[in-house]
């Protein structure tokens, strides 16, 4: 008996030696630096000299009318964009879901593709086809469409367009995954028993796929969320925060405020941080459960 | 009758469409990639014969061979040690459960509630207080342990028979050599799914080197195709030459190993 405790004890403490290296780092790497930069928006200074100063930041970021506009902006393509993004992978999934459909495979691997190109290129890409003189500009103006070619990126809600353009086409097969995966798990059987009632394609759609899968909506509602709040590299390369801030995402406004980490007030920044993150806090209620 | 007929057509130039919307740029991006910039602008959609033009053009102004090479190395380095650490430990947690264990998951798991952009100073301060700024460890030693990575090989071991431990301990194997020896090589899938997503997540890589990578020596591929609009003309040929050279690899990954690649996005969920 004693002897299988202590073989259990071992087993156990293997087990501890196992997960440690895993623990520490992500204790190093992530509670470590939001506690650390919790703490520093408390502070102000130059560089290492840095002093309490209660809520000074937080009184300064309240003023600030740029992270006003950004905050702004992010809601603007929050809420234009993901809803629409996610209706059109919907619909595609459930169009997809039909077994006896015709080149359902190239299908699946056309729309899935944006997903394999990294944000900075599908954004350059997205820029030269959309720049005054690219290509999107050359067949409007061809086709007579437009008199002139628009300034996508010199416009605000042109250059607001764009980026929602952008980010549909690269996420919606994404977000048509997770959906393809929640219908197979719905019994085809409901579906045919809809269709001998009578039941037309739409209100099979609204009345069986959107019910059942209401709680993949919900996932992939929160996982664009998120992403959309921490929107980064596609402004930053596509419209550069511009026009005039319009497309100015709360993240590229940060790193505009510390282009040179030494030179600039750090603590700001800081505070920009925890904004966010409580921002993604806000609408992350059942994450990590 | 016709109206179902009609409705069938309609779905499917609904989906052609949109699978032609979706290909279609990252078509125009490699086609253009061989063609001069002008014949880019003018919306030339054959492939053309400037490709080599194009390529000594970008290989003279940017260091892209560089480039290559050490977004290539940072990622492998990052795949490499994600893989290690993280399927180590989530086999730890699922293999020897015990209360204790089960809420240090939970507590991990709360990391992935924290955006990268909150934590993103304080990680470039430590960092350059260890003097590893413009390094391959400064790029990945954030990334080595994900409480995603865990998780995914935490569920996986949930399907690892544990008739195999206990016929191994009876053979006196040790418990890294069940861990390495029985493990790994059962569950090469799940390492494959993990590893797919590590490399194009760190291959993708912006943000982070952005902040880290400030000598020449040490850019990515990312940071260089972003360099290459930042001039007032454009040559789009070699732009999207550039483009597509980053593309390549992560498409090559997705087109070859395109179910893997679905069930690592979907293991996150279940």
């Amino acid at each position: 008996m004693g002897q299988v405790l202590t073989l259990k004890r071992r087993q156990n403490l293997i087990g501890w030696l196992f997960i440690v290296p895993a623990s520490v780092l992500i204790f190093i790497f992530y509670f470590y630096p939001i506690v650390r930069a919790a703490l520093l928006s408390f502070q102000t200074g130059v560089g290492v000299n840095l002093q309490y100063a209660g809520l000074f930041n937080y009184q300064r970021l309240l003023a600030d009318n740029v992270l006003k506009t950004s905050i702004t902006n992010v809601f603007i393509f929050l809420i234009i964009q993901v809803p629409v993004m996610l209706t059109l992978a919907l619909i595609l999934a459930s169009l997809l879901n039909d077994p006896n459909l015709k080149f359902r495979g190239f299908f699946r691997t056309a729309l899935f593709l944006p997903c394999a190109t990294s944000l900075v290129s599908y954004a350059i890409v997205f820029r030269s086809l959309f720049a005054l003189d690219g290509l999107v500009n050359f067949v409007l103006t061809s086709l007579n469409i437009v008199e002139r070619p628009i300034n996508w990126i010199g416009n605000p809600w042109t250059a607001r367009a764009l980026i929602i353009i952008a980010l549909t086409w690269r996420w919606t097969g994404y977000n048509m995954v997770f959906y393809l995966a929640g219908l197979q798990n719905i019994d085809r059987s409901i579906y045919e028993a809809a269709l001998i009632d009578g039941a037309s394609g739409f209100t099979r759609f609204t009345r069986i796929t959107v019910p059942l899968l209401k709680p993949i909506i919900l996932l992939t509602s929160i996982m664009s969320t998120n992403g959309t709040l921490q929107l980064f590299d596609e402004t930053m390369n596509l419209t550069n925060g511009g026009p005039a801030n319009a497309t100015l995402s709360v993240s590229v406004y940060l790193p505009a405020v510390l282009p040179v980490f030494t030179k600039v007030r750090l603590c700001r920044g800081h505070l920009l941080c925890d904004l966010c993150h409580g921002g993604c806090t806000l609408f992350h209620p059942n994450e990590g459960g | 009758m016709i109206r179902r007929r009609l409705a069938n057509v309609f779905k499917y130039v609904f989906l052609f469409a949109a699978a032609l919307l979706s290909i279609f740029p990252l078509l125009w991006m490699a086609v253009s990639a061989t063609n001069s910039s002008v014949d880019v602008v003018t919306g030339r959609l054959l492939p053309g014969t400037y490709l080599l033009e194009n390529f000594r053009k970008l290989a003279e102004t940017h260091n892209i061979g560089l480039a290559m090479w050490n977004s290539f190395r940072n990622a492998l380095a990052a795949t490499a040690a994600s893989l290690v650490v993280c399927s180590i430990a989530g086999y730890g947690f699922e293999i020897y459960y015990d209360k204790g264990k089960d809420f240090l998951m939970r507590i991990l798991l709360l990391s992935m509630m924290i955006p990268f952009a909150a934590i993103m100073i304080p990680l470039f301060m430590m960092v350059g207080k260890m003097g590893l700024l413009n390094t391959t460890t400064a790029f990945v030693l954030p990334t080595v342990s994900t409480a995603f990575l865990i998780f995914l090989f935490r569920q996986s071991a949930r399907y690892f028979p544990p008739d195999i431990i206990e016929a191994a301990r009876l053979e006196g194997m040790s418990e890294l050599g069940i861990f390495f020896r029985m493990y790994v090589p059962i569950m090469r899938s799940t390492y494959v799914t993990a590893g797919i997503i590590t490399f194009m997540n760190a291959w993708n890589s912006y943000l982070w080197p952005l902040i880290i990578m400030q000598s020449k020596d040490s850019i990515v591929m990312p940071l260089l195709i972003s360099n290459l609009i930042a001039g007032y003309v454009t040559d789009y040929g070699m732009v999207m030459l550039g483009v597509t050279l980053s593309v390549l690899p992560t498409v090559i990954i997705f087109l070859l190993l395109q179910n893997s690649f679905a069930e690592g996005i979907l293991s996150s969920m279940r």
